[in-house]
């Protein structure tokens, strides 16, 4: 048995592979980290406050009051759902052929570009300063929320589906272009078949994140159970708000549940 | 039937994948396209049904020259050329039928192939051939259910469902067991010989290539270098197409290998069923 190898080993650093580097790097960031906790301006009484009122707020989870303005809830629950559900279809419908046009390996140069920079702009901008342009331009209501939603679906779902269509087995794309199908035949035939328990598994997905983004848009005036939120909040009725919660909630997790169980059987 | 004027194909990197092939293939022959890989072999066959598109000379398929075609011409043009995959490149998702069926695209308009409303002419075309590869009783199986020799079966069904004048065979035994190729290839052979169908076979199987082939096309650096009978097939052409190697080394162990396998058999007989 000879001795001559080395029986230590230690991975070499990757990124920085000059040790003084590395120390530079570690002191600056503490320094940096210090500096910043310093700099925070906290103001004690308001905390105090603070935590009062959030106790309310705890306490109004605890008694939650359905009763007294159910009738706000429920018909503020109905135009989130109908929200939720006509956004995702609508968004589902018009984010198919800008995903099929954004994915390179289908579509010429010009197209693809069009397509990927309509999803740009969708993903770009957040739900809720989506919905502040078009509360402005619609006015208040569920309306604005639909169309918030329906943008804000069309991105999620097109830069999606456009990036599953270029990561395709191409072989089998090649295949039946080699039979001589049109183009169409071959979305049909090659393409589908490959990409759709995805997308479908995708619209589900977005479908509870439409539903989840209804509650927050509600509050910046799009309509729905978050503008019944925003209301119970700003009139200190905690009860109602925690009732209003864990409605949220409970149709969240069913969503949730619903739809990994609907994903798994698609599969 | 099949005819290659001074063929040509640089890739935009600069790669020169065929210079100056020209090459007939007769009514009814097999050819085999043998070669060190990156000689151009797949390249070629691409060529022919514009998969590649050439760079320069002419393919001529029963007079009509491909390379000038347009869109709508290449379509007419494709299905006349039925094409079998290395990794079968059957759409797994779909039925074992919808894909001997999707051989017919070419010819049915995008609503019918859409709705699955096939001709009944093509549906039985479509039986019969499943029926002629052995899979009859998986027609209605997902692609992806069969074994790697039942999908290349499938692969035949589906190029022949096109009616084709010319197959073009890419690699069809590189991901199958040494028994399951001989099947394959004796299939192959027989088929084109029922239909008198041309066929170009890319392999990289010397023995399989002088065994099966009429006549053996050899390409190296994207050029001919050989083109003959099997039989001429010599030690001093092999290291033509390939580069100095021991080729008698070679083909002794393909012998083990096939005595091997007449062994396995053998001991796979004695077990009771």
């Amino acid at each position: 048995m000879s001795s001559q190898y080395p029986t230590t080993w230690r991975r070499p650093p990757q990124v920085l592979t000059d040790r003084r580097w590395r120390i530079a790097l570690q002191v600056g960031l503490l320094i940096y980290l210090v500096l910043a906790f310093g700099s925070i301006d906290v103001n004690w009484q308001r905390v105090s406050e603070g935590l009062e009122r959030g106790q309310r707020f705890v306490m109004g989870f605890l008694q939650p009051d359905f009763m007294s303005r159910w009738r706000d809830i429920s018909q503020g629950l109905i135009e989130s759902l109908t929200m939720t559900l006509t956004s995702s279809v609508v968004g589902v419908m018009i984010s198919v052929p800008i995903g099929i046009g954004a994915a390179r390996n289908l579509v010429p140069r010009p197209v693809y570009l069009v397509c990927r920079s309509i999803v740009a702009v969708s993903r770009s901008l957040q739900e809720v300063i989506v919905a502040i342009f078009l509360v402005a331009m619609f006015g208040f209501g569920p309306f604005a929320g639909f169309l918030t939603l329906t943008f804000a679906t069309i991105g999620f779902i097109a830069k999606l589906l456009a990036d599953d269509i270029e990561e395709i087995d191409e072989t089998q794309a090649e295949a039946i272009r080699a039979t001589g199908a049109s183009w169409f035949q071959l979305l049909n035939y090659a393409i589908q078949p490959q990409v759709m328990p995805r997308l479908v598994g995708l619209s589900l997905y977005r479908l509870d994140i439409n539903f989840r983004e209804s509650a927050v848009i509600g509050i910046v005036g799009a309509g729905g159970i978050g503008a019944t939120l925003n209301t119970a909040i700003d009139r200190y009725e905690y009860d109602s708000a925690g009732a209003i919660l864990l409605i949220v909630i409970a149709i969240v997790m069913v969503a949730e549940y619903s739809s990994s169980y609907l994903r798994k059987f698609l599969q | 039937m099949l005819e290659l004027k001074s063929l040509s194909k640089t890739y935009r990197t600069g790669d020169a994948a065929l210079t100056g092939v020209s090459l007939q293939v007769p009514k009814g022959q097999i050819i085999g396209l043998i070669g060190p890989s990156g000689a151009g072999k797949s390249t070629l066959i691409r060529c022919v049904n514009r998969l590649v598109e050439p760079s320069s000379g002419e393919i001529l398929l029963g007079g009509d020259n491909l390379v000038t075609l347009g869109r709508r011409d290449l379509r007419t043009q494709r299905r006349r050329i039925g094409m079998i995959f290395q990794e079968y490149s059957l759409v797994e998702r779909l039925t074992v039928m919808e894909n001997v069926l999707s051989g017919r695209l070419g010819y049915v308009p995008f609503w019918r192939s859409f709705l699955r409303r096939f001709d009944a002419v093509d549906i039985q075309r479509a039986y019969q051939l499943l029926d002629r590869v052995g899979l009859l009783d998986h027609a209605n199986k997902r692609a992806d259910a069969l074994s790697g020799g039942q999908r290349q079966r499938v692969g035949i069904a589906r190029a022949l469902a096109q009616n084709p004048e010319l197959l073009l065979v890419d690699e069809p035994t590189a991901s199958l067991d040494p028994k399951t190729i001989r099947q394959i290839m004796r299939l192959l052979t027989e088929i084109c010989a029922e239909r008198n169908l041309p066929a170009i076979v890319n392999i990289h199987d010397v023995p399989l290539a002088r065994q099966f082939m009429q006549r053996i096309v050899g390409l190296r650096a994207g050029q001919v270098v050989f083109d003959d009978a099997p039989a001429a097939l010599s030690e001093d052409a092999l290291t033509r197409i390939y580069g100095a190697e021991d080729w008698d080394a070679m083909r002794k162990s393909d012998t083990e290998e096939d005595e091997s396998e007449s062994d396995t058999r053998r001991d796979l007989s004695e077990i009771p069923a």
